[in-house]
């Protein structure tokens, strides 16, 4: 069956910490592997894991408390640096459809769509409300409709949030730009022939 | 055509567009795919399963650069993971009929230092990378930037991307650099000033005197580091010092063909009047030798200043200021001139061209490497190697007790075994200080090739200013 996003209500993980780079959600000597999978493994390895491989008591994926969060919810200009797809892999991997922030890096908010991740994009202060409602209670479930484009916090405060129309039809339909790109082949042609 | 006036952004980015359609993103078709080892496997795996061919393979070009050693390059890689992602890259080109410039190879080198220096990457284009630094190749005049996998195998099987238009900023730099002041120093101070985020969302055309007045090799460097402060990409008008770099490059026109595409390449530039969305300027004497103190490469600062105090960062941005102060062992306040260094690189595709060399060679002739630094001088290309070769660099360099080793990414990333130790201090001529980018727990302070070589032979974070 193919993947798609529509809508998702879930508990979520915060990580309010600002200008998370590619490095960190996968550092490059995780990048070693020529397939796509097994990546969520790795994610935020240096965060998540003492040098030793011992697991980093306080780092909020360790905390069992938020185990069933397929939100990640994270500072501002999130997915900055590398273009590794990779990270994206690793979000997705890991278990995490949706992160929410204040502002991403352009490639990986790409990434993440051509991957199932839905990058969605908040104001400063609907994001800092939503560090406070998780801080408040870690069991608040935040509700993200695509269809719609609109978050929701449990106490009903509610925002929209901006899609491509087209990459927003790929996500709900499981469509992917290849085959979009594969469609146009003979236009494709008669542009190259004409340079 | 229309006479409002246009953005050389524009002119490129149009002339590629083979659909435009409401609601969607454009196809954009390009004209040169460079492809290396780390994020093209999952890729060509894509194309097999559709059983497609690659669109056009002479539009493509092949190297290994991130994972390879530096050192015994024609043993087999001995870390069996690099190893096997070098071979896959083999195996792809070999059944997809790419060019590889493999190891050992005269060509090989970091992506975006060969692409340049052998004439393959050339003005107009449009050209992109599994690689964020692809924004190097718009020195040249051409809309180039960064992709991630899925894309690179969009280009592979379409030759096209589907990509929404950026923003367009302009970035002038007027006046003239102070002696000892570069490009490197240049694009750390524009970046210190809008931030790590500032320019997200925009691709970026550099101009002004100091602009103009840069080498190729310097206004690669400015490109380079576009996407530090977010942008999609970096762009530079093409000029006659670019003509004077592409001239006899190995795959640039030759002969008359060439003449002919120079006066193309003249009409590459942004029209009077022309309107971007938004418009910085700085002043080029206002720009110190640079260093950065903090974990992104927006941290940075004059290395006559010190790190901002608690009171200088806004409340809400302090949390995250103080955790890259944490990692970096520094406190609020500090002045990182005089600071004891462990490891100086320099390397990486921001600064290992030739001139980056020979600006090196040309400090530490006659000098020693100070007492316990360890000091890695890793070329951009087997071309650049060569030619400091010809040029008697790597004994100046063997004389002070640095060694000149093989082309590759090398301690810019660390994906192979030149990593910097746990809580070390490196200065690095590379282009990301990140937690762990050198390695794990490594603490980076970006900085110019001439203040690496500083630190190269005082052990010392210094100004070369009262030096030259
Ligand atoms: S030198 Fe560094 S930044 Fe440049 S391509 Fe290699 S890893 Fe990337």
């Amino acid at each position: 069956m193919k993947e798609t996003i529509t809508k998702l209500t879930s508990q979520a993980a915060p990580l309010p910490i600002e200008n998370i780079d590619t490095d960190q959600i996968i550092p490059a000597r995780f990048l070693k592997a020529t397939t796509r999978e097994g990546f969520g493994d790795n994610l935020f390895r240096d965060w998540r894991y003492n040098s030793d491989n011992t697991l980093k008591a306080d780092f909020v994926l360790n905390d069992p408390t938020y185990k069933a969060a397929r939100i990640l919810v994270a500072g501002k200009n999130f997915g900055m640096g590398s273009s590794r797809e990779h990270a994206a892999w690793a979000i997705h991997d890991y278990g995490f459809s949706v992160v929410i922030s204040s502002f991403f890096a352009d490639i990986f908010r790409n990434n993440s769509l051509n991957n199932f991740v839905l990058p969605v994009q908040v104001s400063d202060e609907f994001l800092a409300k939503t560090f406070a409602v998780i801080e408040a209670d870690a069991q608040a479930q935040i509700t993200v409709d695509l269809e719609n484009q609109q978050v929701t916090l449990p106490d009903g405060t509610a925002t929209s949030f901006e899609i491509n129309p087209y990459k927003k039809n790929c996500l709900m339909n499981g469509y992917d730009d290849i085959d979009y790109l594969i469609s146009l082949r003979p236009e494709i042609e008669a542009f190259q022939a004409a340079l | 055509m229309s006479n409002t006036p246009q953005t050389l952004f524009d002119k490129i980015w149009d002339s590629h567009v083979v659909k435009s359609q409401e609601g969607y993103p454009d196809v954009v078709f390009i004209d040169r795919h460079f492809i290396h080892e780390v994020t093209s496997p999952q890729a060509f795996d894509g194309l097999r399963k559709r059983g497609a061919k690659v669109f056009n393979i002479n539009r493509t070009t092949a190297t290994a650069d991130h994972n390879v050693p530096t050192k015994d390059q024609h043993l087999p890689i001995r870390e069996a993971l690099s190893r096997h992602q070098v071979e896959k890259l083999r195996e792809n080109c070999k059944e997809f009929g790419i060019e590889l410039y493999d190891l050992l190879h005269p060509f090989q080198g970091i992506v975006h230092v060969i692409g340049p220096e052998l004439g393959i990457t050339q003005p107009g284009m449009t050209i992109v990378c599994g690689d964020s630094h692809t924004s190097t190749h718009g020195a040249f005049g051409n809309v180039a930037f960064g992709i991630g996998t899925s894309e690179v195998e969009q280009v592979l099987t379409t030759q096209c991307i589907i990509q929404s238009k950026p923003k367009k900023m302009l970035i002038e730099v007027n006046g003239t650099l102070e002696k000892g002041v570069t490009a490197k120093d240049l694009i750390l101070y524009i970046i210190a000033k809008i931030s790590a985020a500032g320019a997200t969302g925009y691709f970026v055309e550099y101009a002004g005197e100091a602009i103009r007045n840069l080498t190729m090799e310097g206004r690669m460097t400015v490109c380079n580091m576009s996407i530090e402060m977010g942008a999609r990409g970096g762009m530079i008008a093409p000029d006659e010092v670019t003509f004077e770099y592409m001239r006899g490059r190995r795959f640039a026109p030759q002969g008359e063909e060439f003449d002919r595409k120079v006066e193309e390449w003249k009409q590459l530039k942004t029209d009077e009047g022309a309107q971007f969305d938004v418009v910085l300027t700085f002043d080029a004497a206002d720009i110190k030798p640079m260093i950065t103190y903090g974990t992104n490469p927006g941290m940075g600062i004059g290395v006559t200043d010190h790190v901002p105090t608690l009171e200088e960062i806004p409340a809400t941005e302090q949390p995250s200021f103080q955790k890259s102060l944490n990692y970096m062992g520094l406190q609020p306040g500090e002045s990182l001139l005089g600071k004891a260094i462990d490891y100086v690189f320099i390397g990486s595709c921001t600064n290992a061209r030739i001139e980056d060399l020979r600006e090196v060679a040309e400090f530490v002739k006659g000098k020693q490497k100070a007492d316990g630094i360890e000091v890695w001088i890793v070329p951009g290309s087997n071309q650049v190697a060569e030619q400091a070769r010809a040029e008697g660099l790597d004994k100046v360099f063997e004389g002070a007790g640095f060694e000149l080793r093989g082309p590759g990414c090398s301690a810019c990333l660390g994906m192979n075994e030149d990593k910097v130790p746990a809580g070390k201090y490196a200065v690095s001529t590379s282009n990301r200080n990140f937690e762990g980018r050198q390695g794990p727990g490594a603490r980076t302070l970006l900085v110019s090739p001439l203040t690496a070589a500083v630190a190269a032979v005082t052990g010392k974070v210094g100004d070369i200013r009262e030096l030259v």
